[in-house]
This record gives C-alpha cells, sequence and structure tokens, in this order.
C-alpha cells in the first residue's frame, strides 16, 4: 500500500477521533481539530488517487478496494463543501467515522488489479465514475442527516432532553441539509446515469443491458425521485422524508456492494 | 501588611425582611463609598447592593477595627440598630474573601446558579469605586481577576446554558424544532402571566406575527394590542392553526380547546411545516395526542418544568466545573498578593539585577577572553555595584513612615522592574 493512501487513513481515524471527541465534551476546538485533520485526509488521498490514475493510465476502479476508496474520497469531499458552504459542523460526527471505517475496510482488501482493456480509456467512463460516486456521497451525507433527525425528533417527542436534545442541532437544520443533500445527490445520480448510458453505448453498442447493476440504480434513482416529488408537491418532510433518506440510501449500498458481490453482469469487470 | 476583608448578607443568612432593610441605592453608593473609606484603617472600599445580597470589600491593616467600622457603618447608613443583623452577617478574609467574591461574580452563589445579571451589577459597583477613588491597587487587580474569572466560568462550564423558566425553555425548545424563530407566527389562546411572558420572550426573538384568542373578544384585543398583534375570535382558531407556527394556550376552559381531530386537516394544509403546542393550562388545553402526530409536538407545563428541573441539575453540576477554576484563580491571586510586600520586592529585585549582571559578566569574560583573576574581579565589582543601587530603592520601601499608599508603591516598583513575569 502506499505511503500516501496510509497516511491519509491514519487522518482520517484521528479526525474520527476527534468528532467523536467533540460529540461528548463538546469543546470547540476539538471539532476544529477534527476538520483540519480530515482536510489533510482528504488532500493525501487525493495525492493517493491522482498516483494512482498517473500508474494505471486510467481512473482506479478496477476492483473493489479502488471503488470504495474513491467512494470514501467522494464523501470526505461532499461533507467539506457542505461544511465549508453551510454550517454543519454536527454530520462531522457521522461523515468522519464513515469515511474511517471505509477506509480501513479498503486497508484490508486485496489490492488486485484487474487486466486494462480498452473498456477504460474513456472520458465517459471518468465522468460516469466521479459523478456517480459525488451524488452516492451526496445519499450517504442525507442519510446521515436523516439518522441525526430521527434521534433528535425522538429526544424532542419523549421529553428526554438528557443527551442528545443538547448536542444535535434543530430539526430544521438536519431537514434542510438532508433535503439538500438529496437534490444534490439526485442531480449527480441523474447525470451519472446519463454519461453511463452514453459510455454503455460507446463500449457495448447499447444503452441499457438490464445488467443488475443498472437495474438496481434505476431503482434507486426512481425512489429518490418519488420522494422529491413528494416533497415538493405534498411537502413530506421531517419523520418520512428522514426514513426515506435512510432506505434510499440502504438501496444504494445494496445497488453498490450487494450487486458485486451477489450477482453477476458487465459491471463485475469493474469491481470485482 | 493588609488583608481583604469581605462583610456581607445574603437570601442564605437573612430573610428578605431584613434584606430590604439593608440597602444601599446607586445614588447613594458615592457618598457611602466615601463614609466607608475615611473610616480608620480602611484603605481601600466597595460595596455592592442587589436584591439577594450587600456585600463590603474592604481593604485593611487591622482587621478587626476595620469590621466594626464597617457595621458601624451599615447600622448608621440604614438606620438599623448592629444586633438586628450581626447574626446575620458573614464575614470572611483574604483567600476566603476572595473565594466568596469570584463565587459571586461568577453566579455560584446565586439564588439561581447561572444568572447572568450579577456580574453587571458587581461590575457597576466597580466602576462607582472607581470613580469615587475608594478602589486601590488591591482591589483594581482583584476586581479584574473576578470578572476575568467570571469570563472564564461563562465560556468554559455550561452553568449559563441551559433555560431555567418557563418562558426560556419555552424558546429553548422552540429554537430546537425550528431553528431559528425568526419569522414565525405566534398564536396566545386565552391569558395568565406566565404565558404573556412566554410571549414577550419570543417577541423578543423575532417572532413576526402574534394573535390573540380570548373567549372575551375584548381581552383578547387589549392583550393583542400590548404584543402589537393581532386579535382573533375563539371560533377562528382551527383556521389559524394553518397559518402560526406556535401556540401558547392558557385558559381555564375544563376541556380541551384544541382536539387532535383539529390538527389533523392543518398540518396537511401547512404541507407539514412543523407546528409546536406549549400548553401552560391546568387542566390541560392541548389534547397530547396531537404529540403523536408527524411534525406536530406537545409540551405541557409538566414537560416543562421537568426540563428546567433537569436544567437546573446539569447547572449545578456545571458550577463544579466552576469552583475548580476558582480554586486556580485563588492561588493566582495570591501569589500576587503576597509578593505585593516589601520584603518579597526588595528580594526579588535583588534577584533580576544579579540575573543582568551574570549575564553581562559572562558575555564580557568570552568576549574579551579574560583570565580567572580578571573575571573574579569583574563579579566582586558588580555585587558592589548592586548594592549600591540597591540601597536607596531598599531604604525608601521600608521606611514606615511612609505617606500615601504603600502597596501602590510596591506595585509601582514591581512593574518598574517587570518584576511579576
Amino acid at each position: 500500500m502506499e505511503a500516501a493512501l496510509i497516511v491519509s487513513i491514519l487522518l482520517y481515524l484521528l479526525s474520527a477521533a476527534g468528532y467523536l471527541a467533540y460529540f461528548f465534551l463538546q469543546k470547540k476546538h476539538l471539532q476544529k481539530a477534527g476538520f483540519i485533520v480530515l482536510v489533510g485526509g482528504f488532500i493525501f488521498h487525493s495525492a493517493a488517487l491522482v498516483l494512482d490514475y498517473h500508474q494505471q493510465g486510467h481512473i482506479p476502479v478496477t476492483n473493489m478496494r479502488e471503488t470504495l476508496s474513491i467512494a470514501g474520497w467522494a464523501i470526505a469531499g461532499v461533507f467539506l463543501v457542505l461544511n465549508y458552504r453551510y454550517n454543519l459542523k454536527i454530520l462531522g460526527v457521522y461523515a468522519a467515522p464513515f469515511v474511517a471505517l471505509i477506509m480501513v475496510i479498503v486497508s484490508q482488501l486485496p489490492d488486485e488489479p484487474a487486466k486494462t482493456t480498452q473498456l477504460f480509456k474513456s472520458v465517459w467512463l471518468v465522468a460516469h465514475v466521479t459523478v456517480i460516486f459525488v451524488g452516492e456521497a451526496a445519499f450517504a451525507l442525507a442519510c446521515g442527516a436523516g439518522i441525526l433527525y430521527l434521534i433528535q425528533e425522538d429526544s424532542i417527542k419523549t421529553k428526554k432532553h438528557r443527551f442528545f436534545f443538547k448536542r444535535l442541532p434543530s430539526l430544521d437544520l438536519l431537514d434542510s441539509t438532508g433535503y439538500g443533500c438529496i437534490v444534490v445527490g439526485f442531480t449527480m445520480l441523474t447525470i451519472g446515469l446519463i454519461t453511463g448510458l452514453v459510455y454503455a453505448k460507446s463500449v457495448w453498442g447499447r444503452f441499457w443491458s438490464w445488467d443488475p447493476k443498472e437495474v438496481w440504480s434505476g431503482l434507486a434513482w426512481l425512489f429518490y425521485a418519488a420522494l422529491l416529488h413528494e416533497r415538493l408537491a405534498v411537502g413530506w418532510r421531517g419523520r418520512r422524508s428522514a426514513i426515506m433518506a435512510i432506505v434510499g440510501f440502504g438501496v444504494l449500498v445494496f445497488t453498490f456492494l450487494g450487486v458485486n458481490l451477489f450477482m453477476e453482469g458487465h459491471h463485475r469487470q469493474f469491481t470485482k | 501588611m493588609h488583608e481583604i476583608v469581605l462583610i456581607g448578607i445574603n437570601h442564605k443568612t437573612a430573610p428578605v425582611e431584613l434584606r430590604e432593610c439593608i440597602t444601599f441605592s446607586p445614588e447613594e453608593s458615592a457618598s457611602a463609598l466615601e463614609t466607608l473609606r475615611r473610616a480608620p484603617h480602611v484603605q481601600e472600599a466597595l460595596l455592592y447592593s442587589t436584591c439577594n445580597r450587600v456585600e463590603l470589600l474592604l481593604v485593611t491593616d487591622d482587621k478587626a477595627q476595620a469590621v466594626g467600622a464597617a457595621k458601624e457603618f451599615i447600622s448608621s447608613f440604614n438606620k438599623v440598630p448592629i444586633e438586628q443583623f450581626d447574626s446575620s452577617l458573614y464575614v470572611y478574609a483574604n483567600d476566603q474573601a476572595v473565594r466568596h467574591l469570584f463565587r459571586v461574580a461568577s453566579s455560584l452563589d446565586s439564588m439561581i446558579v447561572g444568572e447572568p445579571q450579577i456580574l453587571g451589577q458587581i461590575k457597576e459597583a466597580y466602576r462607582n469605586a472607581a470613580e469615587a477613588k475608594t478602589a486601590g491597587v488591591v482591589l483594581n487587580r482583584l476586581m479584574h481577576r473576578a470578572f476575568f474569572v467570571a469570563k472564564r466560568i461563562r465560556t468554559e462550564t455550561g452553568i449559563g446554558d441551559r433555560a431555567v423558566s418557563i418562558s426560556y425553555a419555552a424558546v429553548e425548545l422552540g429554537r430546537k424544532i425550528f431553528g431559528s424563530l425568526e419569522g414565525k407566527r405566534v398564536l396566545l389562546i386565552g391569558a395568565g402571566e406566565m404565558a404573556e411572558l412566554a410571549v414577550e420572550h419570543l417577541i423578543r426573538n423575532q417572532v413576526s406575527e402574534t394573535f390573540v384568542a380570548n373567549r372575551t373578544f375584548e381581552n383578547g384585543l387589549a392583550l393583542a394590542r400590548r404584543f402589537n398583534g393581532s386579535a382573533i375570535r375563539f371560533e377562528e382558531i382551527g383556521e389559524h392553526l394553518k397559518l402560526v407556527d406556535i401556540i401558547i394556550s392558557s385558559t381555564g376552559a375544563p376541556g380541551f380547546v384544541i382536539t387532535c381531530k383539529e390538527v389533523k386537516p392543518a398540518i396537511r394544509a401547512r404541507r407539514n411545516r412543523p407546528i409546536f403546542f406549549i400548553d401552560i393550562a391546568v387542566p390541560r388545553d392541548i389534547d397530547p395526542e396531537i404529540n403523536r402526530l408527524d411534525n406536530s409536538y406537545v409540551y405541557d407545563i409538566d414537560d416543562l418544568k421537568g426540563i428546567i428541573e433537569e436544567n437546573i441539575g446539569d447547572r449545578q453540576k456545571e458550577a463544579v466545573k466552576g469552583e475548580r477554576i476558582i480554586d486556580e484563580a485563588i492561588i493566582r491571586f495570591r501569589e500576587w498578593h503576597e509578593a505585593l510586600d516589601v520584603v518579597p520586592t526588595i528580594v526579588a529585585l535583588r534577584k533580576k539585577l544579579e540575573a543582568m549582571a551574570e549575564i553581562e559578566i559572562k558575555r564580557s569574560v568570552q568576549g574579551q577572553g579574560m583570565s580567572a583573576e580578571g573575571a573574579e574581579a569583574l563579579q566582586r565589582m558588580m555585587a558592589a555595584f548592586i548594592n549600591k543601587v540597591l540601597h536607596e530603592p531598599t531604604m525608601f520601601l521600608k521606611k514606615d513612615s511612609m505617606l500615601g499608599d504603600k502597596s501602590a508603591q510596591i506595585d509601582t516598583v514591581r512593574k518598574l522592574f517587570k518584576l511579576d513575569e
């Protein structure tokens, strides 16, 4: 494993520890430290990915290890942007440990590069992969916001104001964050699917081939489309919206992992 | 050597009947301070008087005399015989006086721990003392330390964090639901002191519009005028549930004023924007089942009281952390205070000069390649020189019949030579 990746994993772990300590002890400087360390981890991680790209001559998505790594990178990146743009420090309590966990799994997976074929030499693939992962990262954060929403709602409804009530932000903020993430995620997923279709056409000569991953991605897309539609049409928000965000992310995780592990299809060429 | 003495009564030692006899209004404080300052053996003086306490802070060279004079002063100023308040009086000296002051300023000694007004009142008292020129070197330093400690405790512990009154608890909850209360609409049903206080506090938090519903429309109208809001008829409440975000209910009605059946369609019409019911009435006005509906929250008076109790418990826990900060601050103040004496100052002065000489001698010896004998001669010369230089300042500091404030002069010497760093 290359040094940059190891450093980034260590930094992610450190950042996760910082955020968790912040959550329990409520000291602002811990949150700041967690954030800065996360930025450091992200920089090293990006360097590792760029290095891989150079060595392999294509975007490193040839096996499970590499795709997971990109997924972790995307979550870290999207969180950093969100945290920078909006005041969402608390989401780091979810994002940093999540990224750290993914990266620890990455470090345990075997690194066996697949045969490079012409398949990988396409701009469409780069676009497809990047956009899809940014979208999935946004959905992952929407799921986190949803979980935090449910916890906070429960502490308000049951009138138990001990631990979480003080530490979590307002329901409104959690809800609008989740919504924002889903809008971003949905946009990215849509673009990702389109670029995927174009790419499929360019290498296999057809847009859609009922590959299990295609089917499940399509399902996830429909699911989020329904969620957004309900929100815009009848104002679905709060609890139901949060549960949907969590379920939706479950579908995505299955699309990502389950399909790779249990089902056949042409995506297997990428994600053994 | 002078001492710091604190004399006072507070809500723990004296009943309100006594406390209201012993007060110093802001207008009286200047003349009171002047009288105190002129008392024998009192070098510096400061006093604060709030509804829960009256305390005098003195710097004196004779504690017994000063305490006697202070009691005399309290008695004659308020025209209350000493016997009446003597048993309620507490007297602290030095470390204990400093601790008491720090605890009062940080609101650890308050009736409601963490209440923020006391610090302002003590700052005011200090300003008065500074204007009356009754605060000198010791009190200046002490008060600044007290403000610093109070600020530190407020930021580093959570003693002031949680709401401890119904109206604050309501706002705290509102914030956790809505984020900001800005632009939210409030409906007050009925009337009552607690409910009105809550509405006022919500208005201070920038809610945009207030509606008042009362069985007697005229009463509602009068109340609405006070809040700069509008009155609605009781029958219009159902319709307004679609519009308002926070409902505070406080009627004498025997049954529920708002039922689940009314709220359900309102939530749909609100497109699920959250709605928050605060039920201050007994018997309750709001059907508690409403709390089970999505995006709708109901808190009754017992829920709010439960929260307040929890919060008071939290504050007390945080206060323990505050005591630790105070322990530390007392030690630091004591170090400074003890150094503010003749002998330690002379010793520090000598040490400082010797350290300087040491460095310069070393530099000369190394730079010139001086012989051992030469270096020794240089050292002797420096020692003699330091003795000569220190002779006059030592005599000056030791002189007993010194006019003016000795602490101030020692303080000047210490500052002049940066002895406290």
